[in-house]
């Protein structure tokens, strides 16, 4: 947990701080993308930088997902310390070879010898009404592939401190944010600090049942935690922080202690995150388990446009809610 | 020392040395080819190896126009490119065959040489798949300003890839010391690149106004010529340029393509090996300016196939990496 402190930002200000400070820090950090500049991101993310970093260094690309993760990873190679801006996590696909077989390969494959220190900030989540091109959570697909590490921060907190973190790792990592995540407000420590990447926080404590949520799906948990504790149920909330590496340990520790285990993440559930993490806590802890591990994610749809449907897609506190009073057998 | 110019393709000044460096380097990357071959008909090499016979003019008068710390990618047929790049013959073998004493430690193999000591970012076996790295490293080099440039070598079958309309794009608008070295071997695999290449290969980078051009790539004076020009512009901050050189693979896309006439005759294949080879045009060159003899020429080979046959033993005998090492490397 946080240590208490006076001063709150937002996400969306927490990510910009961290980049601020490790572009004050080292002047190869970069930051390349589109509309990242003068615009600031459509999310605003970025509003400010250009004006302290200069265009050399907050950069404007054309739209070219494939190509300017392309030179990311060369510019890695050689020196500088890319940050990667691709808009909505669905262009990923359009980007998918540099990072698959390119950013995740050249370490291994060269033997040990060229280094690919670059990092690609995107984003996940629906329910901002923009449809199944601009909605997807496909983080999976990262995980899936040696050679990257993957990011899921859940607070403004873990945001600043896991991308400065991620900034100075010598690999390629994938920074996901929620982008309905950008306006909540928590405490940030001014001073300089990084949260080491595959150490899981428990967001919250508690002894009848786990939930293991990522990204936006932690405040999804701590809300039902809330309607939980009111029925008598005690829930804890542990967050992986990064998906990969996997803080297994910690996941395997809360089960055991609680017995049950809820697993909530927004991507897809089929060949997803949380089939990974109930897998971990199936072969860890299944001793201790009054009941099988559930699973809790995206139905499988392309995600729908009209509001009356998207809602139906992603696990909100009240499904999360009633999941967790049947795995207690409370009704 | 004396010196020879040659004035319809190179005006400038090259010494005697450094024309027998590349008539070195292009006996070097034949004769390598000849031992792969020999070795995977052996069956002592693993996997694919696609051969560069034929077209050594344009690795070695590339290369030579760069200097040590320049960087280079490379392709899927990427022997020649790595060579002439300045990489040592006996842990080209070892890598090939897979062991601990390969440049990457048999872990990348024939499709994946990279060298940071030559600057060789790496081959790559995904066709334009370097091209992305490429321009990144010409984007270090100007961001770092140490006077870099980096050459993309691919294959014209890379033309039907977007990435390097993307890529050539961004080096355009941010004039990026980048060379797009297009090898047009007239074969993608197993088609002819016209029944895959529409319009002109070289309207493609005057779309985005980089200076293209293109050049005989038999010729390895005019190939260094051209490199020569092209890579002072990137120097001068002047941005990208794309050169196209014309060559012919002699063998198949593999070592075990064997029966090519489905795709191109055999007289085809003989008219390029003995009226266009690259090796026999520079030799007959050197000989004509008398910067050698052709005894003099004779003994080189005879030392690059010497220098080979014991780079190939140094790698047979070179052991395996050890099994701990299968998921090492993973991370930096």
């Amino acid at each position: 947990m946080p240590e208490p402190a006076e001063r709150e930002l937002t996400f969306a200000q927490a990510i910009r701080e961290a980049l601020a400070e490790e572009m004050r820090r080292d002047s190869r950090v970069c930051i390349l993308g589109e509309d990242v500049a003068e615009a600031g991101t459509p999310f605003k993310v970025l509003s400010g930088l250009v004006e302290e970093f200069g265009t050399e260094r907050v950069i404007d690309t054309p739209i070219s997902e494939a190509g300017f993760t392309g030179l990311g990873v060369g510019a890695a190679m050689t020196g500088m310390r890319p940050v990667i801006d691709i808009m909505f996590g669905d262009f990923l696909t359009l980007a998918m070879d540099q990072m698959v077989n390119q950013a995740a390969k050249v370490h291994y494959m060269s033997g040990g010898k060229w280094k690919v220190p670059m990092v690609l900030r995107t984003t996940l989540g629906a329910t901002r009404r923009s449809a199944a091109q601009h909605s997807q959570s496909l983080h999976a697909w990262l995980c899936h592939v040696p050679g990257l590490k993957v990011v899921l921060p859940s607070t403004p907190y873990d945001a600043k401190g896991l991308l400065k973190a991620a900034i100075r790792d010598e690999n390629p990592v994938v920074f996901f944010e929620d982008k309905m995540m950008y306006r909540l407000k928590g405490p940030v420590p001014a001073e300089d600090y990084t949260l080491p990447l595959g150490v899981a926080d428990v967001k919250r404590v508690g002894s009848d049942i786990t939930l293991v949520a990522t990204s936006s799906m932690v405040q999804v948990a701590l809300g039902a935690a809330a309607l939980l504790e009111k029925v008598g149920i005690s829930a804890e909330v542990v967050d992986p922080r990064t998906t990969w590496p996997l803080d297994e340990k910690s996941l395997i520790e809360s089960a055991r202690k609680t017995s049950r285990v809820i697993v909530i993440d927004e991507g897809y559930g089929r060949y997803g995150v949380t089939a990974e993490l109930a897998s971990v806590v199936a072969e860890g802890a299944f001793y201790n388990l009054e009941v099988p591990v559930k699973r809790m994610g995206a139905m499988h749809v392309p995600i729908p446009f009209s509001p009356a449907l998207e809602d139906l897609t992603v696990p909100t506190e009240q499904s999360v809610f009633e999941a967790a009073k049947s795995l207690c057998g409370v009704a | 020392m004396t010196t020879a110019t040659d004035r319809s393709e190179s005006p400038m000044e090259v010494t005697s040395e450094k024309w027998l460096q590349m008539f070195r380097r292009m006996q070097m990357i034949r004769h390598f080819e000849e031992h792969v071959n020999d070795l995977y008909m052996r069956a002592l090499m693993p996997g694919l190896a696609h051969l560069y016979t034929g077209e050594e003019a344009v690795a070695v008068g590339i290369c030579e126009a760069l200097q040590q710390d320049d960087y280079i990618t490379s392709t899927h047929r990427g022997h020649g490119h790595c060579l002439a790049k300045g990489a040592s013959p006996d842990r080209m073998f070892a890598e090939l065959l897979g062991k601990e004493a390969g440049y990457c430690r048999g872990k990348g193999g024939s499709m994946h040489i990279a060298d940071p000591a030559t600057g060789n970012l790496g081959a790559n076996a995904i066709v334009a798949g370097s091209a992305g790295i490429a321009t990144g490293a010409a984007f270090s080099a100007k961001s770092l300003g140490k006077g870099r440039v980096a050459v993309c070598f691919f294959g014209e079958g890379a033309l039907g890839q977007g990435v390097v309309y993307e890529v050539m794009n961004l080096a355009a608008l941010w004039k990026l010391p980048a060379i797009y070295v297009c090898e047009n071997n007239l074969y993608t695999e197993y088609t002819h690149f016209k029944e895959t290449t529409a319009g002109d290969i070289l309207e493609r980078g005057r779309a985005f106004g980089v200076p293209s051009e293109s050049v005989d790539g038999q010729d390895v004076r005019a190939v260094y010529a051209a490199a020569t020009r092209l890579v002072e512009l990137a120097r001068r901050g002047q941005g990208p340029s794309f050169l196209l050189c014309n060559t012919y693979r002699y063998t198949g896309h593999h070592v075990g393509d064997i029966n090519r006439e489905h795709y191109r005759s055999k007289q085809e294949e003989q008219e390029w090996k003995t009226r266009r080879d690259p090796i026999l045009l520079f030799a007959e060159w050197l000989v004509g300016e008398k910067i050698a003899d052709a005894e003099a020429l004779r003994k080189i080979e005879t030392e690059i196939e010497a220098e080979m046959c014991a780079a190939v033993e140094f790698a047979i005998a070179a052991p395996y990496p050890e099994k701990s090492e299968v998921d090492q490397d993973i991370y930096a």
